[in-house]
């Protein structure tokens, strides 16, 4: 068994190398309440350790405040929030991931960041028709691995609060 | 110079030394049609803006040059180099005009007949013809000069344009928008740094640093102050074109139109500039077409013929207002409840919940147009919504008002999105907010009352704080930010007193800190709906901070009503908490222990009669009093005459006749609020009120006045049978008082219309209804009694009648105030009497317009 499944790693990490070339297949994991998501790589223009917010009066409930990267004040969305998770537990190790959207930067705040990785269109499904509505409007997909499956963000319709 | 002119100078000189050199190009590869067809734009966008700015001797020029160029472009004519030579030659001509230009601001005096007629020779394809000494262009070949004589002013021009290598050229350079947004980023971010580094100097006390520090600031402030100058232009420059635009559209339309601009100095970022010149131009043209009428429906709405057009410009706490006004015929409530409707934007009944100025936004929808007819000018459709959009865009605001018959005013609100300003930095809540300092006033310390500190008061759930004369309303930043709820009143803290456009207030906070340069910084767009925040910056000690909107603080604390009055002066008049309108009641007891009320107003007399003196008339008992026989009616519903004693009675009296109501004890007179609870179905009352905190019963009047005998309202209509009765319109929101009033009025002979708000009564006055004179109340919701006659004395068919102001509030001021606003007489709320005489005197001596 291990064996087979190394062999289909290795052959994935081939296809992802061919694949590499096209960077919009190109995906950064990311971490929310046990849940693996992914966001494309191209739109990340950070990802930032536990980070000072302003919590901002009034905002969309998902609006952790604002953040100060090198200058820039960057919005922060809590990941889980937009998601109708619970507050994590140990809220202070949270990571933020800097994504730019119309010229606008946002910061998503998750529970850990994963790797970069590239996830061919084979092993991609539409998602499943029983999602919670929440998620499946913001999930483009779900990509199938071996051991866990990923949530394929949609960063625009993440970001269209309120 | 104009500015204008100063533009298209630099134009020009850029565009004439790109023809130069391309027809050096030409020269050298005279097929070469890109090059052509730069030249060939070049000189058309000269002689364009010639056309624009007037100048016919320029234009007549690069319009010969322009032709011929064009049939080179077209392949109709085949380029040679006497053809380019003849084209120099006309260049030269065209830039010794642009020098005399710069030197004098006008087309120097001169002749270019010459180079024109060979110009245009050479365009008939005829050979050609140059005009000028061959010795200046060696290029040129002379025999292909046969006729035409060199004119003796154009020899000058090729040495002169030489000579003067235009100082326009020199004074200014165009740099691209994109070179000046990366400095005035990279400044942005050296203000931060700067204020980094002086937060870090502030707790170190490492004097070596300071003074290079202090110098660094000073440069930095300096340097900002610089790269925010070279993208500011002033906002005339967008609206140059308008007083043009304004004169043609008059001219199309038959209209007159006076345009008036004020503070075209006002200065801002040139890209907004750019971004709000066509809106601004597209609203002006909608004021001209639908907003002002035509002369003739001018004169006949009593205004003048000539309509106005008012733009104004102006700062206000780190944003530029533009406002858009108009004093035409306003927007057509109706006509937009109307479409909404056929169009679906709206049911019924939320259009029956919105109020006028929700109905009016609707105008701002995509393709949402009122013009009845499409003219030329505009009325298709698409309009206020890209208006909208384009403002939007640049994170603006707007907003409108309108009165129908008044006009509209449209007030667009644009935040200067890079702009640097200095803040103070408050605490509530436990979070820090930049509070911008134009708009602070003074800042007061407020609670530990025994350190002789002013001390927060509450009226009801309102907090107010004497400051020297005044009440100043407060708002509680923590509270109008749903941050943690602090008890306002036992706060010690500070209240930022601050003053938006008239409106002056505090806002309470827990702690100041200092003063600091901040760059303003858009927020993002899903938090642009809260309108509490202007922005958001950086502050020195690297955290985000979010700045406050005063304009947007005073009007969610409901500082700034939507509907605020239209002159400021009325704004300031009224500043200061009132109680509400009071009414003297008598009260008295009749049949039962409940007290009942009536107001004083309506009673001519108490009495206290013999008991002996009342008799008996067909069944009804009646007393001899001043001469006549009145009626007495008993209130508590029968009347058993006592043997003896006194009755007391309310002596109710109408022109000639009274009647009596007979109570069994007078018990006070009181001045209170009347706040009826309906409900009771008991005739004769109503309903019952609060009164010296007991539950009283207010008497309907009308239903005793009319128990008094059937002819008591028909009364004086014998005596005034002669004439038509006067008619009248009544305009109060209370049904108690438009009970108390009609009754009065209709027994005294007037034909009495009563309705509860200025809207219905203009509602009537659309319709065409007539009367001799309005009676309004001044307080009332939505439109008060002040706005309605101005409303009426603007236009319509009641602009002339009578009217009454009718008000709880009967201070001089406010008597003046009703006065300016075109109340003929300001009666006290309830005198009957004086309104009665103020009628009669208004209705017999016609009121002079």
């Amino acid at each position: 068994m291990q064996s087979i499944s190394e062999t289909q790693r290795s052959s994935s990490a081939i296809a992802a190398l061919a694949l590499a070339e096209r960077e919009d297949e190109v995906f950064l994991t990311l971490t929310v309440a046990g849940q693996t998501c992914s966001i494309p790589v191209l739109l990340v223009r950070d990802v930032l350790g536990p980070q000072a917010i302003t919590p901002i009066p009034l905002a969309p409930a998902e609006v952790a405040g604002g953040l100060n990267l090198r200058g820039r004040i960057v919005t922060a969305i809590d990941l889980r929030r937009r998601l109708g998770l619970p507050p994590a537990d140990n809220a202070d190790k949270a990571m933020s991931v800097v994504v730019e959207q119309a010229g606008e930067l946002y910061s998503l705040i998750v529970d850990q960041v994963g790797e970069v990785l590239s996830l061919p269109t084979a092993g991609i499904c539409p998602n499943p028709p029983t999602l919670d509505p929440l998620w499946r409007d913001v999930s483009l997909s779900v990509y199938r691995e071996e051991d866990r499956l990923i949530v394929m963000l949609d960063v625009e319709r993440l970001l269209n609060i309120g | 110079m104009d500015d204008l002119l100063a533009d298209f100078l630099t134009e020009t000189h850029e565009g004439l030394s790109a023809v130069d050199e391309a027809l050096l190009r030409l020269e050298r590869a005279p097929d070469d049609a890109p090059t052509l067809a730069e030249v060939f734009r070049q000189v058309h966008t000269i002689k364009g803006t010639c056309g624009f700015l007037a100048l016919s001797r320029l234009e007549k020029v690069a319009h010969a040059g322009e032709t011929i160029l064009g049939l080179y472009r077209d392949g109709s004519l085949k380029v040679t180099p006497e053809g380019i030579t003849l084209i120099f030659t006309a260049v030269d001509a065209i830039r010794k005009i642009v020098v005399g230009l710069e030197q004098t601001g006008q087309e120097p005096e001169g002749d270019d007949s010459a180079v024109i007629a060979a110009l245009d020779a050479a365009a008939r394809g005829e050979s050609i013809a140059l005009p000028k000494a061959p010795e200046v262009k060696a290029a040129a070949p002379v025999e292909a000069a046969p006729i035409a004589a060199a004119a003796p002013r154009t020899q000058e021009a090729p040495a002169e344009a030489v000579q003067t290598e235009s100082a326009a050229a020199q004074q200014t350079i165009r740099v691209s928008v994109e070179v000046l947004e990366d400095l005035m980023t990279l400044v942005s971010e050296l203000v931060l740094t700067r204020n980094q580094l002086m937060q870090l100097a502030r707790v170190s006390s490492d004097s070596q640093i300071s003074v290079p520090l202090q110098r660094l600031s000073h440069i930095t402030s300096e340097l900002q102050e610089g790269v925010m100058k070279t993208r500011m232009q002033p906002i005339g420059n967008a609206w140059a074109k308008l007083p043009r635009l304004v004169r043609d559209l008059a001219n199309e339309l038959g209209k007159k139109i006076e345009l008036e601009m004020r503070g075209a100095d006002t200065e801002l970022d040139r890209q907004v500039l750019e971004l709000i010149k066509d809106p601004l131009t597209h609203m002006v043209r909608n004021s001209g077409d639908h907003g002002l009428e035509g002369p003739a429906d001018r004169r006949a709405a009593g205004k003048p013929e000539t309509g106005r057009i008012l733009l104004n410009a102006y700062h206000q706490g780190g944003h530029i207002i533009i406002e858009i006004g108009d004093d035409g015929r306003g927007l057509p409530v109706e006509k937009i409840r109307a479409k909404v409707l056929a169009q679906g934007l709206a049911t019924e009944a939320e259009l029956a919940q919105m109020n006028e100025h929700d109905v009016l936004r609707f105008i701002f929808r995509p393709g949402f147009s009122t013009a009845q007819q499409i003219t030329s000018v505009s009325g298709r459709g698409v309009g206020m919504d890209v208006v909208k959009t384009n403002i939007e865009r640049i994170g603006g605001t707007i907003e409108l008002r309108s009165k129908e018959g008044r006009g509209t005013t449209f007030t667009i609100k644009i935040p200067l999105t890079l702009a640097i300003v200095s803040a103070l930095i408050v605490q509530a809540g436990g979070e820090r907010f930049a509070i911008p300092q134009i708009g602070v006033v003074e800042l007061v310390r407020v609670g530990d009352e025994h350190e002789g500190n002013t001390r927060i008061e509450m009226i009801k759930d309102a907090p107010v704080l004497r400051l020297r004369d005044r009440l100043l309303p407060l708002v509680s930043l923590s509270s109008l930010l749903r941050l943690r709820e602090a008890p306002v009143g036992g706060l010690k803290g500070y209240v930022v007193v601050m003053q938006v456009g008239a409106n002056v207030f505090g806002i309470v906070v827990d702690r100041v800190f200092d003063t600091e340069e901040i760059v303003v910084k858009p927020v993002a767009p899903i938090l642009r709906h809260i309108t509490m925040f202007s922005g958001n910056t950086i502050l020195g000690d690297g955290s985000v901070i979010m700045i406050l909107d005063p304009n947007g603080v005073a009007r969610g604390a409901g500082i700034t009503a939507e509907g605020r009055a239209e002159d400021q002066q009325t704004v300031t008049a009224t500043g200061g908490i009132r109680s509400d309108s009071s009414t003297s009641l008598l009260l008295f007891r009749a049949g039962d222990q409940t007290p009942k009320a009536v107001p004083l107003g309506l009673v001519a007399r108490l009495e206290d009669i013999p008991v002996e003196r009342i008799e008996m008339s067909g069944g009804t008992p009646v007393v001899q009093y001043r001469g006549q026989l009145m009626p007495m009616v008993p209130i508590a519903g029968h009347w058993a005459a006592p043997e003896s004693g006194r009755q007391a009675v309310l002596v109710f009296t109408e022109g000639q006749r009274s009647m009596g109501l007979m109570v069994d004890e007078i018990l006070d007179v009181v001045e209170e609020p009347l706040i009826i609870q309906p409900g009771s179905d008991r005739l004769g009352y109503l309903g019952s009120a609060v009164i010296s905190e007991r539950v009283t019963d207010v008497i309907d009047t009308v239903y005793w006045l009319s128990h008094a005998g059937g002819d008591w309202f028909r009364g004086d209509r014998k005596s005034s049978a002669s004439h038509q009765k006067p008619r009248l319109l009544l305009i109060d929101d209370s049904p108690f008082f438009r009970h108390l009033v009609v009754p009065a009025l209709s027994a005294a002979g007037f034909d009495v219309t009563a309705v509860e708000s200025p809207a219905e009564a203009l509602r009537l006055r659309d319709a065409g209804v007539e009367f001799e004179a309005l009676i309004s109340d001044i307080e009332m919701p939505e439109m008060d009694g002040l706005s309605f006659a101005r409303n009426v004395r603007a236009s319509g068919a009641w602009m002339r009648l009578p009217l009454v102001a009718l008000s709880s509030r009967a201070e001089p001021e406010d008597v003046a105030r009703g006065r300016e606003a075109g109340f003929t007489d300001y009666v006290a709320k309830y005198d009957r009497d004086a309104l009665l005489s103020s009628l009669r005197e208004c209705l017999s001596s016609p009121i002079a317009a």
